[in-house]
């Protein structure tokens, strides 16, 4: 291999893309617009979750369990719907998710036996929104329970009740808010780089078949392996020029925690860039139409980056084939990599396995693109 | 490699894509310093044959070998070896003059203390003074052809490959083109050219004359005229022109007719054959004026080679 040579394809290269001033406003304004679009659209969290209160007694009571289900930021009420029928025609026309209905002797039966129900009734047609909010519905009645308990018996001069010897004490590590959104941003940030990456080398190649430059460039004694580096080269560059735009955006503008050092991310990232511009480039290599590099590209890293990397669906509750084809997918390793290094703030060392895994991937596919370049016409 | 070796030899050189034989059986052998010219019309076989002595297509049988190189076994060192020009202009449009040169000058390791004097001689052969810094696609043809040959010999190749280096280029662009050409030939630069010119073949040393992928004839332009055509060439001037073409195909000693603009060609066996030809036309009632004899141009000489060989298949044609 010739330095030289390497070199020479890198400056050409980057003089093309210099020219090209619309590609490369792509190159750099796509993962600006998808870091919005993602970033902000995606979150697993429940919020504001409108309820019809069909509020039966309206004694101080029930008005202060109402009061507890809106102050709890997860529920917003509607009091209007208080009937049984404007509750159903309500959760028909989907203007509420869930009802609660407080009957008519709540706080006699609270007072007088000690126990009262409340019923709610939830539209399961979206089951995530429904788990979450019936458990955030559970959480606000226990604490008001708990809460009413402790009253009671602080106005008859008793001592409060003791419920329950064991306490749980539940903590939550490394993402304290529980908050899904610092779980899902670094996996945005991988999904963002795979497709972005693919989409910047797959035409480089296509682009010159389609021009017939090919034809003068494989004339020479020029080499597969210098064509390749020589052109990854410069996209590498913007590659990383990315990368690092999502890496701060999430850490500066949707704050979320960065306990890793910048060292360890930089490694993974640069190794990471390396693995899907490899794979844009492979796909460049194997298919000769521009259209047809760009669409392949886009087809081959959508769907197994957002469904397979772990990026919103946990890679552990997959049936087994699943989880077996997910290995294939070099994005679960960089989202692996990224959530430990902003969350936990994991070292090198902690993180050996991805890494290999990244690296083995980036030799295969560095390894086959220069095999699988054509120099001649047939 | 001495200097009476063949610099460009092919053995057999077939390539058949699927059922389609693009070139069949061709045999060559190109000293050093020649400009071979390479006939035919299109779809003959010339590209195909330049990409398989390019190492850019493999050959189906036989062999051939470039500066020494084997172009089946030694692409790579046959590529060091050469310089191409495809058929299509096939530079950077979007890269300056300068640019280009300079990225061929760092493909082809050209060392970096001749590179700038290499580059501007590239530059002025090319008649490129003051355009050093345009984009490639905003030249007009001759300018982009000669440039593709500047790139092409930066590395100073023994041999060139052009492949219809003229084609869609005016006139005089490609009388300046075929200057450049010889400068390089009196170099010692092997040439390959093909073109479909057929007025451009006289500015070679040899020509190669192919059709449908086999060999039609080789030889000196001076050659092929004299003995190519296996007869004598007479003009007639006669009306009505369709008549006199039917009646003489009929007529004793004639080996062929063809309508040239308002006269007919005739190619006939001897000098008393074409004695016999205005007294025969004025019987059938066609006015005539006496048969002069004309020089054949290689046009008349190709269009009678490739006419006799599909009368008798397997006849290659003449070979020096």
């Amino acid at each position: 291999m010739s330095l030289r040579r390497l070199f020479a394809m890198a400056f050409k290269e980057t003089l093309q893309i210099w020219r090209d001033p619309r590609s490369l406003a792509i190159a750099l304004l796509m993962p600006v617009m998808q870091m919005a679009l993602l970033g902000y659209g995606v979150s697993l969290d429940i919020k504001r979750v409108p309820l019809c209160i069909n509020d039966q007694e309206h004694s101080q009571l029930s008005r202060d369990l109402v009061q507890r289900f809106v102050a709890s930021g997860w529920f917003s009420a509607d009091h209007a719907s208080a009937t049984d029928r404007a509750v159903r025609g309500a959760l028909d026309r989907g203007t509420c998710a869930g009802a609660v209905t407080i009957p008519v002797d709540f706080s006699r039966a609270l007072m007088t036996t000690g126990s009262a129900s409340v019923q709610t009734v939830f539209d399961a047609t979206d089951t995530n929104t429904t788990n979450v909010a019936i458990g955030y519905a559970q959480g606000v009645i226990a604490q008001t329970t708990a809460d009413f308990e402790s009253q009671w018996a602080a106005a008859h001069g008793l001592r409060p009740p003791k419920i329950g010897a064991v306490d749980l004490e539940a903590r939550v590590w490394f993402n304290e808010g529980l908050d899904s959104r610092n779980f899902i941003i670094p996996a945005v940030v991988a999904v963002i780089l795979a497709l972005v990456g693919a989409q910047l080398t797959s035409l480089t190649i296509s682009r010159e078949w389609e021009r017939g430059t090919m034809e003068q460039l494989i004339s020479t004694p020029v080499t597969a392996l210098e064509v390749m580096l020589g052109k990854l080269v410069p996209y590498f560059v913007i590659g990383l020029i990315d990368a690092a735009f999502c890496l701060f955006t999430a850490i500066y503008w949707f704050k979320v925690p960065f306990r890793g050092s910048f060292i360890v991310l930089a490694i993974t990232t640069a190794l990471f860039t390396l693995v899907v511009l490899g794979i844009g480039y492979l796909i460049s290599v194997r298919i000769r139409s521009q259209l047809g590099a760009s669409q392949v590209a886009l087809i081959l890293t959508m769907t197994p980056t957002t469904m397979l990397s772990g990026y919103t669906f946990a890679i552990d509750q997959m049936p087994a084939p699943v989880q077996a084809v997910t290995l294939l997918v070099y994005a679960r390793y960089y989202v692996t990599i990224l959530r430990d290094v902003f969350l936990k703030g994991s070292p090198l060392q902690d993180l050996l396995i991805p890494i290999a895994a990244l690296s083995a991937y980036a030799a295969a596919i560095i390894w086959i693109a220069a095999r699988s370049f054509r120099d001649r016409l047939d | 490699m001495t200097g009476s070796q063949p610099v460009v030899v092919a053995e057999g050189l077939t390539k058949r894509f699927g059922a389609f034989t693009a070139v069949d059986r061709l045999d060559l052998s190109i000293a050093k310093g020649e400009v071979v010219g390479f006939i035919g019309p299109n779809g003959a076989g010339k590209s195909t044959t330049i990409r398989m002595l390019c190492g850019l297509l493999r050959p189906s049988a036989g062999r051939a070998s470039v500066a020494g190189f084997d172009v089946g076994r030694q692409p790579e060192a046959v590529r060091a070896h050469i310089g191409y020009m495809s058929q299509k202009f096939s530079l950077y449009g979007d890269l300056t003059c300068r640019e280009n040169l300079r990225f061929f000058a760092g493909i082809y390791r050209v060392p970096r203390q001749e590179r700038a004097e290499r580059t501007h001689f590239a530059i002025t052969m090319a008649g490129l003074e003051g355009r050093e810094d345009m984009l490639v696609r905003t030249l007009a043809g001759g300018w982009k052809q000669r440039l593709a040959l500047g790139c092409a010999i930066l590395h100073r190749p023994p041999v060139l490959f052009l492949d219809e280096p003229t084609s869609g280029v005016e006139p005089q662009a490609r009388r300046r083109f075929w200057d450049l050409i010889h400068t390089l030939a009196d170099g010692g630069v092997t040439i390959l050219v093909s073109t479909h010119y057929m007025d451009e073949a006289e500015y070679c040393n040899r020509i190669t004359m192919i059709d449908a992928g086999r060999l039609v004839a080789i030889g000196s332009p001076r050659e092929l005229r004299q003995q190519g055509l296996g007869g004598q060439l007479f003009e007639i001037v006669c009306a009505p022109l369709g008549a006199a073409l039917a009646a003489l195909r009929q007529a004793p000693g004639v080996l062929e007719v063809d309508i040239f603009g308002d006269k007919l060609h005739v190619l006939v066996h001897e000098q008393a054959v074409a004695e016999t030809l205005r007294p025969f036309l004025t019987e059938k009632g066609i006015t005539a004026d006496p048969p002069r004899s004309i020089a054949p141009s290689l046009e008349d000489v190709f269009v009678q080679l490739v006419s006799r060989r599909s009368k008798a298949p397997g006849d290659a044609g003449i070979k020096p």
